[in-house]
Parts: C-alpha cells; sequence; structure tokens
C-alpha cells in the first residue's frame, strides 16, 4: 500500500466520521445537563437542507454553516420548551423532533432539488498540501478542523470551567443543583440550543464536506450513530473522537477493500454488517473493563419537577 | 393532476368512505377514468420517481380530460402503502400504477379485494387476474455504456457502485462488463456495495475510494449523482447518469446517461383499458420501445467511440445484437453460455454470478 493511499484512506475516514463527532459531542453536552434529545437526525436534516440553500443563494459557505446552526438551534427550542417547560416525555419528544425536521427538510428541500453547490474548499492553499504527509495536516476541510478544536473545547468546558461544573451537577443532580441557587432549567435550555447548533454545523457537513448536493434524507441515519456513539464513548469527549473515527475507519475500510478488487471471498453481506459487529465487540470490552457501573448522568432523561 | 402526500390521502379517504352512505349514484361511471400512483420517493428525486412523474405527465398529454391522475409521493414500503392503495381503489381509480418493488405483496392483497380495479406494479414478479408487472431492460442501456467505458478507459480499471446484490443489479454489472471486454479485454470491474439505495455520503465515499485505487470511470446503479460530482472534482474520464440526464451535475465527468421512459407503456396500458382488452401479463420492453433511452453523449467523446456506441444500441433495437450473447464466461473461469447462444429471461431473473473481469 502506497503512501498516498492510506493518506487517501485516513482523509476519507476523517470525513465521514466528522458529522458524527459534530453531532455527538453536542448531545454529550445536552445528556451532560441531563437531557436525553433523540431529535438529533431531524435537527441535522434541518441543518443540512439549510446550509445547502443559504450556500446555494448566498454562494457563501460560512454563512450556510451559521445559518445551519441558528435553524437546527431554534429547532430544538420546540423540543427545550415542551420536554424543559412543560415537562413533556423527552424520548417521545424528541422522535417528534426527528420526524418534523425529516418532514421539514424534505418539503423545504423540494426546490432545491437537482441543483448543485461549489465544493466548499479547504482552507489552505493547495501548494502546502502536495507531499502525502503535510496533505494529512492540510488536506481538509474547515469542518473537520473545527470539530478537532470542538472535542477539545468540550472536554475543556466540561473539566476545567466552573459553568462545565454547575452543568454536570444539574445532569447528576438536579435538585441539589437547584436548590443551591442554580436554575436548572435555565442551564438544560443553554445545553439543548449548544446541541441543536452543533447537530446543525453536522447537518451542513453533508452538502458542504461530503457530496455537495440536496437530496431528501441526505443523513441516512447518521444522526443515530450520533447517539449510540455518546453511550459508546461514556459520555467522554476524547473517547468519542476515537469512537467516531473507528466507526469511520471500519465503514472506510469496507470500500476501500472492495475497490481494490480483492474481497478475499469475504460476502458484501459481512462488510455491511462489520461496523455494528465492532460496535458491540468494543461495548462487551468496555462492559467487561467496568463491571456494571454506568457512566450515564444521574439525572439523564428525567423531567425535572421541584416539589416543595 | 393532483399531487399529494400520504397524509393527505388518508384523510380524504376518511371523508370518502362515508360518502357512499349518501347515495350509490356518486360512485357512477361516466366522467374521467381515474389513475393513481403510488410513489416511494419525491417526484422531483432526480431519478426513479422522476422518471413515473414525467410518464404520468406523458398521460395526461395523451388523453387530456379523459383522465384524472392522482399521484401520490413519497409512500414508505410497508403498511402505509397498503392504506394508500386501498384509499386510491375506494376513490374510484380504476388503473393503479404502483412504482417500487417493496410494494408487491400489499399490492396483491389490495387487488383481491377490488377485482375492478386494475394494478400495474413496477419491477414486481408476482400477478394475479388483476395485477400485471412491468419493468424495462436497464441492462440494455448499460451494454451501451459498458462500449463507451471499454473505449474510453485508460487504466483497465471501472469502478462500479451497487446497491443490494439482487439479479437486477448483477444484471447490470454483468451486461456493462461484458460490453466492455468485447472493446478492451483487458478491463477489470470492481464493485463496490452500499447495502443501501439511497446514501448520498456513502455513494460518494465509495466513489474516492473507487478513484484512489485507480478507476477512471465510474458507473453506478444508486441513484443520485454524489459519485458523479466526486468524478468531476477528481477530474477522472467519467461516469454514466443513472435514471435520468445527470450532466447539471457533473458537466465534464457526465459521459452519457441512462434514461427511463415509462410513457409507452402507460399510454399502452390507459388504451388497453378504455378498450377493455387489458389482460395481466409481464412486460419488460427496452431500447427498442423507446422505455430505455441514451441520454446525450459527452462532447468530449471522440466521435468514432460514440459510433461503437450507436452501433450497439442499433444492433439492439434491429434485434441484431443481445448484450448476453455467448460465449460467456464467470469470473470463476466456469463457462455459462457457449459461443453463439443467448441468455433468456428467466436466466437473467435468476441471475446470481458475474463474468469475467468482475470482481464483486
Amino acid at each position: 500500500m502506497s503512501a498516498d493511499l492510506i493518506v487517501a484512506i485516513i482523509i476519507t475516514l476523517i470525513g465521514a466520521s466528522t458529522p458524527i463527532l459534530i453531532a455527538a459531542l453536542g448531545e454529550l453536552v445536552v445528556e451532560k445537563s441531563g437531557v436525553l434529545n433523540l431529535g438529533v437526525e431531524g435537527m441535522m436534516l434541518i441543518g443540512a437542507v439549510i446550509a445547502f440553500a443559504v450556500t446555494y443563494t448566498s454562494g457563501n459557505p460560512w454563512l450556510g454553516i451559521v445559518c445551519a446552526a441558528i435553524a437546527s438551534a431554534a429547532a430544538s427550542m420546540i423540543f427545550a420548551f415542551l420536554t424543559l417547560t412543560l415537562s413533556a416525555n423527552q424520548v417521545a419528544t424528541g422522535l417528534a423532533l426527528t420526524i418534523f425536521g425529516t418532514g421539514f427538510s424534505a418539503l423545504f428541500g423540494q426546490a432545491y432539488t437537482g441543483r448543485p453547490i461549489e465544493i466548499f474548499r479547504s482552507v489552505f492553499p493547495t501548494e502546502l498540501a502536495t507531499h502525502p504527509f503535510w496533505r494529512l495536516v492540510f488536506g481538509h476541510s474547515p469542518l473537520v478542523y473545527f470539530s478537532l478544536f470542538l472535542v477539545f473545547a468540550v472536554w475543556w468546558f466540561l473539566k476545567k470551567t466552573r459553568a462545565g461544573l454547575i452543568l454536570r451537577a444539574v445532569g447528576e443532580n438536579d435538585l441539589s443543583a437547584h436548590s443551591i441557587g442554580y436554575s436548572v432549567i435555565g442551564v438544560r435550555y443553554a445545553a439543548v440550543a449548544f446541541g441543536g447548533a452543533m447537530a446543525g454545523i453536522a447537518g451542513s457537513c453533508f452538502p458542504l464536506l461530503l457530496t455537495p448536493q440536496w437530496a431528501e434524507r441526505l443523513t441516512a441515519g447518521r444522526g443515530w450513530i450520533a447517539l449510540a456513539l455518546v453511550v459508546f464513548a461514556a459520555w467522554r469527549p476524547f473517547r468519542l473522537l476515537g469512537g467516531a473515527y473507528l466507526f469511520g475507519l471500519v465503514m472506510t475500510i469496507e470500500l476501500y477493500t472492495k475497490a481494490s478488487g480483492s474481497t478475499g471471498g469475504i460476502p458484501s453481506e459481512f462488510w455491511a454488517a462489520l461496523p455494528y459487529l465492532s460496535t458491540i465487540a468494543v461495548l462487551v470490552l468496555i462492559s467487561l473493563r467496568r463491571s456494571g457501573q454506568s457512566a450515564a448522568p444521574a439525572c439523564l432523561g428525567r423531567p425535572f419537577l421541584p416539589t416543595n | 393532476m393532483s399531487i399529494l402526500n400520504r397524509r393527505t390521502v388518508l384523510k380524504i379517504g376518511g371523508a370518502g368512505l362515508a360518502l357512499p352512505l349518501i347515495g350509490g349514484a356518486a360512485f357512477a361511471q361516466d366522467g374521467p377514468l381515474k389513475i393513481g400512483f403510488v410513489n416511494v420517493g419525491p417526484k422531483d428525486d432526480n431519478g426513479w420517481t422522476y422518471g413515473h412523474w414525467v410518464g404520468a405527465q406523458a398521460l395526461e398529454a395523451e388523453f387530456g380530460d379523459k383522465i384524472a391522475i392522482t399521484f401520490v409521493e413519497s409512500v414508505p414500503e410497508g403498511p402505509d402503502c397498503e392504506r394508500v392503495l386501498r384509499e386510491l381503489a375506494q376513490q374510484g381509480n380504476k388503473i393503479i400504477f404502483a412504482t417500487s418493488f417493496g410494494f408487491g405483496d400489499y399490492v396483491i392483497k389490495v387487488a383481491r379485494e377490488f377485482p375492478d380495479v386494475k394494478f400495474e406494479h413496477a419491477t414486481g414478479y408476482q400477478r394475479s387476474d388483476n395485477v400485471a408487472t412491468y419493468n424495462a431492460r436497464f441492462h440494455e442501456g448499460r451494454a451501451v455504456m459498458g462500449t463507451l467505458a471499454g473505449h474510453l478507459s485508460k487504466t483497465n480499471t471501472i469502478g462500479y457502485i451497487g446497491t443490494f446484490p439482487i439479479p437486477e443489479v448483477v444484471m447490470g454489472i454483468n451486461a456493462f462488463t461484458l460490453a466492455a471486454r468485447r472493446i478492451n479485454p483487458e478491463i477489470k470491474v470492481n464493485v463496490v456495495w452500499l447495502s443501501s439505495w439511497h446514501d448520498p455520503a456513502k455513494e460518494s465515499d465509495a466513489a474516492r475510494a473507487l478513484i484512489d485505487q485507480g478507476a477512471d470511470i465510474i458507473a453506478q446503479h444508486s441513484d443520485g449523482p454524489a459519485a458523479l460530482q466526486v468524478a468531476e472534482e477528481r477530474g477522472i474520464i467519467g461516469g454514466f447518469g443513472q435514471g435520468a440526464d445527470m450532466s447539471a451535475f457533473a458537466p465534464k465527468a457526465h459521459l452519457s446517461a441512462i434514461i427511463d421512459v415509462w410513457a409507452p407503456h402507460y399510454i399502452q396500458v390507459v388504451k388497453d383499458v378504455q378498450a377493455g382488452t387489458w389482460v395481466s401479463d409481464d412486460s419488460w420492453p427496452g431500447i427498442a420501445a423507446g422505455e430505455v433511452v441514451i441520454g446525450p453523449y459527452n462532447e468530449k467523446i471522440p466521435a468514432d467511440v460514440v459510433a461503437a456506441a450507436e452501433a450497439v444500441k442499433a444492433g439492439i433495437i434491429d434485434g441484431s445484437f443481445n448484450p448476453f450473447t455467448g460465449p460467456i464466461v464467470d469470473n470463476a473461469g466456469t463457462e455459462r453460455t457457449p459461443a453463439g447462444a443467448v441468455i433468456d429471461d428467466a436466466g437473467l431473473w435468476a441471475m446470481d454470478w458475474y463474468v469475467e473481469g468482475v470482481q464483486a
């Protein structure tokens, strides 16, 4: 295998992992605050269609990303109002948000099917990325650098800042946080809005990083993978990075093995099942090491109802 | 023509159920012939459902006020499609076109309850007294595309993005490869399976993987233009539109396209129903009947290559050439069809092997 091919595989796997990573980091913060938002797939679709529409109309992908973040954050506010203010069931409301996002994106996107946009190119000049190694450093879309920055930022926020400590306290013990004067609902609103914005940016990766077009259900279920990844990573940002890239590697290796014309007689159905098999394998390994102990925030999914 | 989504149909259906109580006269047979379409995707998907939408428009152009079409979009393959089929039958539609493979079981079930309604199921295999099936010989178009690829490839490596390894897809891969290797026996076709009909992000990653490993032409069975966009960006020789002309997405890389044209079949069905001569059968025409149309050739293709592709097309039309003419050897080295013989339709629908040169 040549260096060029290895670099090509790595660049493809990072691209495939990036939307999953960004969406999962957003959801990680939401879940750390004690809220379970299953609407990630729907919010990603809203982000994808808004990013496409704005980029198509304005010609400016940066504006597309910002508008995608705002639109998906706005959609997440519907979820927040229903579950946080009205204490509706989070699981059901999250699923409804996904259905809403799927329908909204299909309706809004009707005007944009069949229209191409320009590819959102690397921020660095292409001369920097001629050698394989430098291509690995400089050859990515800005969205990839953003996702790596986000891993660090989320880790730093949760571990090192006072606001992160409050957010974790709200997720682990909402009544205690409430009794010492923190606004549980306020913190959760902020977390849900952040998660929505990240899902929107994750959605914008589809037309701006992976395939410059709008098509119905463009995300093809990757929002659900992001949700699973948060559990897989035991709510830790750096493990999330590893998990997302592992998942991307499995998906990409499958394509490259088949594209080389040498599958070694392994049927295609096995390759299709491999991501799920590897997920199960890793989950078994994790649970063997941390027998029975759950890393989930204690208040995850429970409505906050202070009774006094 | 009214365009509905699934939910609207179910709502209207609720009201429709009450109508027979007012009086049977409401369902008298005068007025236009009502025709329903049930589709799995939106009409502007650039591919499969769009093709049927164009077919429905052709019906309106042909019959005008004599027919009334209801075109239902985005009906999932499952219990919802059964309800939509039943609603359309209850609303007095006399012909119902169900245009996705997965609708089959439900079509058979609903058709039993409505013996007066003619059902036409696209790409299906189950028939009954009032259920006919229809399809198009897309593999004939793939033989034309394969001829282009055999002439144009410089690396002798062609990538093929497959969806699911079912006979329809395998048939296409084999027809394409046989045609390409008739021109250049060095050609290898590497197949990447997606396990999905619609996942544009995975389609582009598959195209990247194929190009990184030396493919300079990419063929695909998936519906969208994602692979063509990657081909355009990477500057390889190109690829082919699937189901529709996709040159808007990749003006340089789009070499030609296989376009689905359902209008001839739809017009014939309506004529047969009007004349009372409709019978349940299986219709599987191809290029000769105008159901499979070869799109415009990219201007960068040399004239002699276009002529070679046109010759294959002409041979298929006048019957002098069959894409599955022997000798055909499979990729394990076994002879499947001797020289001069052709594979019949039953053999095509049972195809679960690959011709020499395919690496799948």
